[in-house]
Parts: structure tokens; sequence; C-alpha cells
């Protein structure tokens, strides 16, 4: 489904991203774990664009996510992602933030669309939101919101970039146990973050990278008992320890 | 004193202040878009569009908006055959419209970037995110600037004066040189200034409150 082929990028002198080789088959979850500056975050951008890239090329479905020929909105309209700071529009409230893409993008008539949002919204357990404005709830409900507005497009993949970093503790598990539940469902996703537990339950592989390069890509088995790389086992020993 | 001069010229005072409204009204009417659409050239990602905007904001904000109604009427206005009246408002809308595009541009790069990231990454185009997701937010930030702009815009258009268009100020000073009387007919002017202004600034208050409501 997912295709990097030899990706590079910098900024300015830079280079974050140093010819990334990675393949996500159709219905597989894949975490991206490592130290922080690793390109994780960026890697997980140049999915859908919204970092361009200097050598290489990705493709999602066989098409190119950087050819200047894709048609990128029709392709950002199959990719669900995820923001690390939700990123809801604080204007609409929780049900028009999820319906204005199918209303814009998919041309899918208001009623329909919002009537599909409060679907969406209540298996999310927002049921009693809708009429919220994302300033009214919190960092887990908003999170939850924003899961909703990415799958209000049926996408066909979903991209979630450290969908619990800026969360308190106590609200993580409710926006992992989402991100569970679409796993359960057969999405195929990749998921950067720091939920070692979670990375562990439910992916299929563990992406480990550090300074701009894929450094062991292995099942969460393998990667949490055994892992191959110097770099790997230092930094299990430093997130694991407490 | 001489307070009767207001009511024995109220006539032409009343005359003098309404065309200073029209003018006013239409150098608004028509600097919104196209300070609007400048302020969008100024923040687009094609830098020879955005040195353009640039170019024409620094230019205008660094001329006199004396000497801009004085070229255009003895200069574009003697080309194009444009009297004295669409010469006032064409100064004042251009004039106004560099101002009106710094404040949109401050409005857009204030909404913060991950607002047009999520929208485009649902699958929206650049206009659709400006449309439905950056703009309901800048004009909220923007609202109280813009009041500012159409206010200095209204004081601005007594300098139409001097092109020879018979605003409110040029009525009376018209008729301090006929009456000499100074004191009573520019503290009138005055007030009848004030007036205007406050009111546009009450509407746009009231503009502010709806605008506050739906966060």
């Amino acid at each position: 489904m997912i295709q990097v082929n030899q990706v590079s990028k910098s900024f300015g002198h830079q280079q974050v991203l140093k010819a990334i080789n990675l393949t996500v088959p159709k219905s597989h979850v894949y975490a991206i774990i490592g130290p922080s500056g690793a390109g994780k975050s960026t890697l997980i951008r140049t999915m859908n664009a919204l970092e361009s890239i200097q050598a290489g090329e990705i493709l999602i479905d066989g098409i190119s996510v950087h050819d200047k020929k894709t048609d990128i909105n029709k392709l950002r309209a199959d990719v669900g992602f995820v923001f690390q700071s939700f990123n809801l529009y604080p204007h609409l409230t929780t049900v028009e933030n999820v319906a204005i893409a199918p209303i814009q993008v998919k041309k899918v008539p208001k009623k329909e669309a919002e009537e599909k949002a409060r679907e969406l919204l209540s298996s999310l357990g927002l049921g009693e939101k809708f009429a919220s404005y994302p300033g009214q709830l919190s960092g887990g409900q908003q999170q939850r919101v924003a899961i909703a507005r990415a799958l209000a497009m049926d996408p066909k993949l979903m991209l979630f970039d450290e969908p619990t970093s800026a969360l308190d503790p106590e609200m993580i598990k409710e926006v992992l146990d989402a991100i569970r539940k679409l796993a359960a469902s057969g999405m195929t996703m990749v998921v950067v973050t720091h939920e070692m537990g979670f990375a562990r339950e439910i992916c299929d592989q563990i992406v480990f990278m550090a300074d701009g390069k894929i450094v062991e890509v292995a099942p969460p088995e393998q990667f949490f008992s055994n892992p191959q790389s110097e770099r790997a086992k230092d930094f299990l020993a430093k997130v694991l320890q407490h | 004193m001489h307070w009767n001069v207001i009511p024995e010229n109220i006539d032409l005072l009343l005359e003098g202040t309404w065309l200073t409204i029209e003018i006013s009204a239409l150098a608004l009417l028509f600097s919104i878009p196209i300070g609007v659409f400048i302020g969008l050239c100024r923040v687009a990602r094609n830098r020879v569009i955005a040195n353009l905007a640039i170019g024409y904001i620094e230019f205008i904000r660094g001329v006199p908006l004396l000497v801009i109604l004085l070229w255009i009427y003895f200069v574009l206005g003697r080309f194009l055959k444009l009297g004295s009246y669409w010469s006032a408002i064409l100064g004042l809308s251009l004039f106004s419209a560099a101002f009106i595009a710094e404040i949109v541009r401050a409005g857009i790069q204030s909404v913060p970037r991950g607002q047009m990231e999520a929208a485009r990454s649902s699958g929206m185009t650049y206009a659709q995110a400006m449309r439905f997701i950056i703009f309901p937010q800048a004009i909220r930030k923007v609202l109280p600037p813009m009041a500012s702009q159409f206010i200095i815009l209204i004081k601005d258009s007594s300098l139409v004066s001097v092109i020879s268009v018979v605003d409110l100020t040029l009525v009376a000073k018209n008729l301090v040189a006929t009456s000499f009387v100074a004191l009573e007919i520019w503290t009138f002017v005055a007030l009848l200034y004030f007036c205007l202004t406050f009111s546009l600034s009450q509407l746009i208050g009231l503009l502010e409150r709806k605008y506050k409501v739906l966060e």
C-alpha cells in the first residue's frame, strides 16, 4: 500500500531523511519509533506531501505522491492524517469539523455528511458533544474528534503523527483505544508514537529510526526482546527503564 | 459668537457631509476587495506575486496621500478623463487598499499553520482551505484593525478638498472664507466628522460581538 523508495530530505544543510526505504502492506499497522530528531514526523508528513522530498519517491497504491502530475488533493482525500496538536477548526462545531471535508471535497450532501459525522462521533464516545466547539473539549476528546474527521473521508490509509504526545496521561488511553479499534477493523496505519506498550500490542512491525535513517524493522516481540542494532538497544534501555 | 452661521448654511454643510459619506463609502467598497486581493498575493507562495504585492504596499505606504491624490488628479486623471470626483475615490481606494492588505496578511498569518495543514491533508484545495478554514478565523482577528482603518479613511477623505471635491472640509473652508466665522464652523465640522466615525466604530463593534458569540 505504501512504498517509500530511497527518500531523502534536507532542511537547509541538515539532512533529516537519508535514503529511506519502507514498505507497508495493506491492512498492516506500522509504528515508527525512535529518539527525537530522528526524522519520524518528517517521514510520516512526506507520505501525504505535507513535506516535500528532494530525492526518491513515495507510492501510495502505486500513485507517486510527490509527482507534479499527481492530483494531490484527490490522493490526500484517501489518506487520513491525525496531528499531534489535533488542529481542529476552532470556529466549527465537532459535527462541522468532521463533515466539512466530505461536503467540500467529496460533494456529499450536507445532511448526509452531518448524519455520518454524528455516527462517527458517537462511535468514538462523543455522542454528547455534537454542538460543542473544540475549545470546549478536553485534549483527549479533541483528538478523538480529529480521528473522526479523518475517518469521515473513508480513507484507505491512516497516518498518525504522535497522536498522544500532547495529551495529559489520563487521556492517552481513550485515544489509544480508538486507534486500537481501527487497527482491529483492518485499517492500514502508520503511527509515529512514543507509547511503547501500545506499539508492542497493536503493531505488525516496529520501524526504528535514528539520525534520519531506518535502523531496524522488526515484529514487536523480536524488536523489544532482542533488538539487533546498538542504537535500538541503547534507545530501549533508556525508554523502558522507567 | 456667531452660531447662526450654522443653521443659515445647513444645506451646504449637509451637502458636503453627504459627499464625504459618499466618497468614503465608495472608497471603502473598492478598497476592501483590492486590499483583500493584494493581501492574498502578499502571502502567496509564488515569490514574484508576493514581491509585487510587497512593492505595491511599500510604495503606497511611503507616499503621502496628498501627493497620491494630486498625482492621480493631475496626471492619471487628465489622461483617463476621470474628473475630481472619481480621482478622489480612486486615490483613496488605492491608498487604503495597501493598509487593508497588510491587515489581511496579519490576519491570515495569525491563524496557526496547522489549520492549513489539516485542511489540505483532508483533500481541500488551497482556495477551499482559505475560504472555509483560514478566512473565517482571520476575520475575527482583523475586525478591530479594520475598524481603525475605515475611520482613518473617513478622516483622510478630508484631503480630497485639495482636488476641488466639494466635501465637508471644502464647504467649511469656503464658508469661513466668506463669513469669517472660523471657530463655530470648524467646531461644528469637527463634531460632524466625529459623528460619522463614531457611528462606524459602533457598527463594527456590533459585528465584532456577533463573531465573538460564535466562538
